[in-house]
């Protein structure tokens, strides 16, 4: 048998996990991997800065559900990857980061670009690995894409010795995996799911839920047969927004901090609380004690530590959400002497009660007459004209949550936010992955005009790989959110938060070689659009809105969700 | 509340450091931990004693669960066990105290493990209130130096009828 390079043994592998695309950034401990790159039949996207790189790697996964791949150097190439590798961990995300080290023999001896990066991030990941031998890379890398594909999904760090990389060795037959310490539990007990069934019958104020878990799990089909066979409404978190249509009359949006006033009242009064694959999060529950008061709770979860972490759960499901919910579906299909009918009409009042709620303050924004741009509008029109139809990014503040808000998504993996950690930056370079994935998709990073230059440099990234992403600048010239903190909280005191020098969007699309636009009145918005929607190329919007246009409704950070701050 | 939590682990590099880094990231707090290889030289054992009510306890013994090498978690508190811990104090051995450390020691079923001029070194075996019990009874006779281990815990085995 002929002996292969390391090298080569993980091109091989990494095309037996199905792997078609890298991102990432070359470097001296690295360069012989990219050196054998360079002859493989594999897509390699390079970033401008590694961060850059491990996000478009967590957007190419959120957006098809496969393990993305970020390549790094060691030393300074790794730590620039670590905010990366902690945005997917938080929202679980199943990338695989590989970084280069320092040869075996310099380890620990502060060689030059060495940092124990299994050290740093080892609270950051699901599981990470220094490859100490080249028996184990094979068999270690493997794992890897396992254990982050696998069960609750989460990012996953090999770290590679120089000397690992050039050593020559044959290449192993793939073998059973033997994990006796790693089996998640993704099948549900029957007993608990006729628990729940009949806490569901029981019901007569239900709400589901719904967080990221089900897009994780793609139990969005499973999810609509639940509640069309039952009529229950549904509120989705950040994360889970798409994993139910959000034109449907039974979605009541987002809940939490910015969620609607309907959501948030439902969650208040229902007397069971179907959470599937949330995690109670402080920005959905607000004051813990006031939190669902009424309901008895339901948790559908792959994660044990998820269960009764947070908040009491009365009927705990640990499973994969798309099998606890084909279970739960499955036992009112089976179950004689169940009228689904009757069910869904004894949920009828409920969902009267949640319309009137919604009529009392709809999820909306005030216009004037002034011609100023409301960012809501733009997030309308940007809705409006692509139907819909598009991968959304966003970077994260006042711009994330107007897209969230305002932007339907009837999809699930149409919405590409940095939920859990809140980075930004994260938008330009996670559009990047999405679009990788999805070359003839409509993709837009929705962006604040703080966020959009914390990884402005990918521009050049779209432009090198004819990515046609779309960016729509939110631009107040401030730091939006921490603004709004500031007026509602803080006196009034901006400090810290205007943008005093901007540059030149337009200006600064030019130089990439990419298109820049600017509307300044409301009348220009849609023109502008349509402009982008229609070039092949990176467009740059840059909308100049309403300055101290706020996020509403709001929770105050602390308080109860039934004391929302509305329009 | 006290627990005596004993963790089974693949015995790979940096897995102590996964354990603590737990600890610390997540505000656990740890009274004291013991660690050491057993009979199957790749997994190893950890015992943990920790504080916390309920709700502590049970994420404490899921998040270590959730540690990829974690293999099995068990709270003591579940079973009945046996746990042990060892203490090595160093006495001054004064002309009038020498028969009253030795009778304490005695008391205690302390052994004396190495003798100088002025001092005696004593190993104490037992769980931890014994241990402490026997520490503050010596404590007035002038301890120069503790070392302590930290608990070690065993499930009681079945009784058989």
């Amino acid at each position: 048998m002929k002996k292969v390079t390391g090298a080569e043994a993980i091109i091989k592998l990494l095309k037996e996990e199905g792997v078609s695309t890298i991102f990432g950034y070359p470097g001296g401990a690295i360069t012989d991997l990219y050196d054998a790159l360079m002859d493989a039949d594999l897509k390699n996207i390079i970033a401008r800065h590694e961060q850059g790189a491990v996000h478009a790697a967590d957007g190419y996964a959120r957006v098809t559900g496969d393990v993305g791949v970020a390549l790094l150097t060691s030393g300074p190439g790794a730590t620039n990857g670590v905010t990366g590798i902690a945005t997917a961990y938080c929202d679980s995300i199943p990338i695989v980061v590989l970084t280069g080290q320092v040869p075996r023999a310099l380890i620990g001896n502060d060689a030059f670009q060495e940092v124990d990066i299994v050290g740093i991030t080892r609270p950051c990941t699901k599981h990470n690995y220094l490859v100490s031998s080249i028996e184990e890379l094979v068999p270690t890398l493997r794992e890897a894409f396992h254990i982050a594909r696998s069960g609750r999904p989460g990012p996953v760090l090999v770290d590679l010795p120089k000397d690992i990389i050039t050593a020559k060795f044959d290449y192993p037959a793939k073998k059973a995996m033997v994990m006796p310490s790693y089996q998640p539990n993704i099948e549900p007990h029957p007993r608990q799911v006729e628990k729940a069934c009949k806490a569901i019958i029981k019901a007569k104020c239900p709400v589901l839920y719904v967080g990221g878990g089900v897009i994780l799990a793609n139990a969005q089909d499973d999810l609509i047969e639940l509640t069309r066979k039952l009529n229950i409404p549904v509120t989705m978190t950040l994360m889970g927004l798409g994993a139910f249509p959000g034109t449907d009359p039974l979605s009541m949006g987002m809940l939490g901090m910015h969620g609607s006033f309907c959501a948030n009242m439902a969650v208040a009064e229902c007397d069971l609380l179907i959470a599937v694959g949330a995690r109670f999060d402080d920005r959905v529950t607000g004051k813990l004690s006031d939190f669902a008061t009424r309901a008895k709770v339901i948790h559908i979860d792959i994660d044990p530590t998820s269960i009764s972490k947070n908040v009491r759960v009365d009927i705990p499901i640990v499973a994969d959400c798309r099998n606890a919910l084909k279970a739960i579906n499955q036992w009112f299909n089976t179950q004689s002497g169940i009228n689904l009918e009757e069910e869904r009409a004894c949920h009828q009042p409920w969902f009267e009660m949640i319309q009137k709620w919604t009529e009392q303050h709809p999820m909306t924004w005030h216009d004037d007459e002034s011609g100023i741009i409301k960012p809501q509008y733009v997030v309308e029109k940007l809705n409006e004209l692509t139907g819909g139809d598009a991968i959304i990014t966003t970077e994260v503040g006042q711009n994330q949550m107007w897209a969230a808000q305002f932007f339907k998504f009837n999809k699930a993996r149409h919405f590409v936010t940095s939920g859990g950690l809140g980075t930004m930056g994260f938008g330009l370079p996670a559009a990047i992955g999405a679009q990788c994935a999805f070359p003839e998709k409509t993709v837009i990073d929705i962006a604040g005009d703080g966020s959009i230059q914390m990884n402005i440099q990918e521009l050049a990234t779209a432009r090198q790989y004819h990515l046609p992403i779309k960016i729509a600048i939110l631009n107040n010239n401030y730091l939006g959110m921490v603004r709004q903190w500031q007026e509602l909280f803080y006196n009034r005191r901006y400090f810290a938060t205007p943008m005093e020098v901007l540059p030149d969007f337009v200006d600064l699309a030019k130089a990439y070689g990419a298109v820049g636009l600017r509307a300044t009145k409301k009348s220009e918005v849609e023109s502008v659009i349509k402009e982008a929607l229609s070039t092949d190329n990176v467009v740059l919007m840059d909308f100049r809105i309403a300055r101290e246009e706020n996020v509403y409704p709001m929770v105050p950070a602390g308080k109860a969700t039934t004391e929302m701050l509305l329009v | 509340m006290k627990h005596t939590i004993s963790v089974q682990l693949r015995n790979n590099p940096g897995v102590l450091s996964r354990v603590t880094g737990l600890f610390s990231g997540r505000g656990f707090n740890i009274e004291s931990l013991c660690v050491a290889e057993t009979m199957d030289c790749e997994i190893s054992v950890l015992t943990i004693v920790s504080r916390g009510d309920a709700a502590v306890i049970e994420q404490i013994t899921k998040q270590l669960h959730k540690l990829i090498d974690v293999i099995k978690v068990t709270d003591m508190a579940e079973f009945p066990y046996v746990e042990r811990e060892m203490v090595l104090l160093r006495m001054k051995a004064m002309e009038n105290t020498r028969a009253e450390v030795l009778r304490i020691a005695d008391i205690f079923r302390a052994k004396v493990i190495d003798v100088s001029a002025k001092t005696f070194t004593i190993e104490v075996t037992g769980s931890s209130s014994k241990v402490n019990a026997c520490i503050e009874l010596l404590r007035p006779l002038g301890i120069k130096e503790i070392v302590r281990t930290g608990t070690v815990a065993m499930a009681r085995a079945p009784k058989n009828k």
